[in-house]
């Protein structure tokens, strides 16, 4: 590429690119380089999302299903929570650059970080579900079992859902912008898979209020997230790119799908609730691995970052 | 052609460098003459491990960016010279105008990779700059994606985000920054922040007198989406041409609406829950 073909400071349109960020806007770039940078978060932190969710979402349906005293759902529930307890910390803990500082995360307690927030929480969220499903199975300390449960319960919404606000306080603008949105999508599919879980982990008829919760998961992630989408007009552009598309497009297939099977199918039926649920997982698991990738693609494009700010110093600027 | 000279008589900076004072970086870019002695000055006294050099076509960039192991980087821009190529940049007889700029860590007044940092290894110093303690960080990579500047990054060879200290050691024995000390041209000015906030402001108006004008300051001004920055410029055209960000913000300012967001998101899930419990086995 010779510089007097492409100068840096060239104007950065892509014309006839039918998914352009901003059709309108001429952005000038340095050479098309990034802006902001990408997070150095590998695949174990989707997951962690997921797990996260599940695990969240699971604890609380289970106090729900302890005080309206359907034991056999509530176990299935404390089960999969405890599963997803298990695998998130060290999802998390794995993704550092220095495992072994892992407790450095609990030196401070500060509300600008989300990320020392979510420590905090996963910090008594993980020992309560772990007490409320291993005193569960094992019927011991009835009095500090329900303390787990309790404890467990409450805090499995927060655990659920601080994980958009880790995202969306970042400088990347598909994120950020994102912001009010975020953790309705997360909510939605923390209910869906812990919906879905209990669906595969409880005896068949006592999975009513499983097939419900997933669906009603499945619905309020699709939509918010389609919601989420139209708010953020043109910075959307990374939804509609691989590889978040395929993620995005597999997550509401297998969602639907899912729900589907768990709405048609008899309720005695094993095979149905199992893969019915698998689906539902899935589906939620494929959503959060959209919102990741989308992220990378979004930090990646100069244009996402100077396009908004362009537009807004040219209406006053950011001031506080 | 027009040239402009090095602005060479201002206010001597304070001999002594005392804490409590918010010191920080001008860097006026219409002096830059892209000799890179910053970058070479932070590595050798940073110890900043050297990258393979590679070609990369632009200009005579070839460090790229900043990033863990690059704490200065000079931007190399060209562009076709305007009528009559009145202005600042060097403007050679190719038709084309050049511009040169030392970009550094900002040191921002908010600082969003301080803020998000779980471990407390980022903190701001008696300096009021912005520095990683790395014996405190666990490389969770929380200020990467952060920093609406794309300063910081986690090093592959430790796992640790490092970034520019302003040089922290050198200012408690009383030195300036080893970037500052080495720039030939006095492009790049340390001091403390309001006397180079000052100077600043003489500078472009100087330079506007003169017909330049396309200069203008980027994160001097406090009411900015940063609150202002530790390290501001003199820069000769838009921000985002040397791959700054145009109107950046600290994406902390913005989290109680993320908490309060997330919070009725949570509630949500909870009143569902026990919706879905509620309508019993059927």
């Amino acid at each position: 590429m010779s510089v007097e073909a492409r100068p840096a400071g060239h104007t950065g349109r892509r014309k006839g690119d039918r998914f352009a960020v901003v059709p309108d806007v001429e952005v000038r770039t340095y050479y098309d380089q990034p802006v902001i940078r990408e997070p150095t978060w590998t695949w174990e932190i989707p997951w962690y999302l997921f797990s996260g969710g599940l695990a969240g979402a699971s604890a609380t349906l289970a106090l729900a299903a302890r005080l309206a005293g359907d034991d056999d759902l509530a176990r299935a529930l404390e089960r999969a929570a405890l599963a997803g307890t298990l695998a998130s910390p060290v999802l998390l803990v794995s993704d550092l650059g220095r495992p072994s500082r892992f407790s450095h995360m609990l030196r401070v307690f500060k509300p600008t970080s989300p990320m020392s927030m979510g420590s905090w929480i996963l910090a008594g969220f993980g020992p309560a579900a772990v007490g409320a499903a291993v005193l569960g199975e094992l019927g011991w300390f009835p009095r500090l079992r329900r303390a787990a449960q309790l404890a467990a319960g409450v805090l499995g919404p927060a655990l659920a859902t601080y994980t958009a606000v880790l995202l969306a306080d970042t400088a990347v603008p598909v994120w950020h912008e994102a912001r009010r949105e975020l953790p309705f999508v997360f909510a939605g599919g923390a209910l869906a898979s812990a919906g879905g879980a209990a669906c595969v982990l409880a005896p068949p008829p006592a999975s009513g209020p499983a097939r419900r919760a997933a669906a009603l998961g499945v619905g309020v992630e699709l939509l918010a997230a389609k919601v989420m989408e139209d708010r953020l007009g043109t910075l959307a552009e990374p939804y509609r790119l691989e590889p978040a598309r395929r993620w995005k497009r597999l997550a509401a297939v297998l969602g639907l799908t899912g729900a589907a099977v768990l709405a048609s199918t008899p309720r005695r039926s094993r095979l149905a609730a199992v893969a019915g649920g698998g689906f539902v997982m899935a589906g939620a698991a494929c959503e959060r691995l959209a919102v990741f990738k989308a992220g990378f693609t979004s930090a990646r494009d100069p244009r996402a970052t100077v396009a908004p700010q362009q537009a807004r110093a040219a209406s006053g600027g950011a001031g506080r | 052609m027009t040239t402009i000279e090095p602005l060479v008589e201002h206010a001597p900076v304070a001999d002594h460098i005392e804490p409590g004072v918010r010191y920080g970086f001008f860097t006026d870019t219409s002096v830059c003459i892209g000799c890179k002695a910053c970058e070479v000055a932070c590595k050798e006294w940073n110890g900043v491990p050297d990258r393979p050099l590679r070609f990369t076509g632009r200009s005579y960039d070839n460090t790229g960016k900043l990033g863990a192991d690059t704490w200065r980087h000079v931007a190399f821009v060209e562009q076709p010279a305007a009528g009559g190529a009145v202005g600042g940049g060097a403007v050679g007889d190719g038709g084309l105008r050049w511009l040169m700029s030392s970009d550094v860590c900002k040191h921002c007044t908010h600082a969003a990779c301080l803020d998000v940092c779980p471990t407390g290894a980022l903190f701001r110093t008696e300096f009021d700059t912005v520095v990683v303690q790395s014996d405190v960080c666990n490389g969770c990579g929380y200020c990467v994606p952060a920093c609406p500047f794309g300063v910081i990054d986690r090093r592959e060879s430790d796992g640790l985000a490092w970034k520019c200290t302003l040089c922290y050691d050198r200012l408690r024995d009383d030195l300036h920054p080893a970037c500052a000390k080495a720039c030939p041209t006095e492009s790049i000015q340390f001091g403390p922040l309001d006397e180079l906030r000052a100077r600043a402001g003489e500078r472009v108006q100087e330079l506007r007198a003169r017909g330049v004008d396309e200069a203008r300051l980027y994160l001097h001004d406090e009411a900015d989406g940063i609150g202002g920055a530790g390290a501001f410029f003199l820069l000769l055209d838009q921000p985002e041409v040397y791959g700054l960000p145009p109107d950046p913000v600290d994406t902390t300012r913005d989290v109680g609406s993320m908490w309060r967001a997330a919070g009725v998101a949570a509630l949500g899930l909870a009143g569902a829950a026990f919706a879905v419990v509620a309508g019993g086995r059927r």
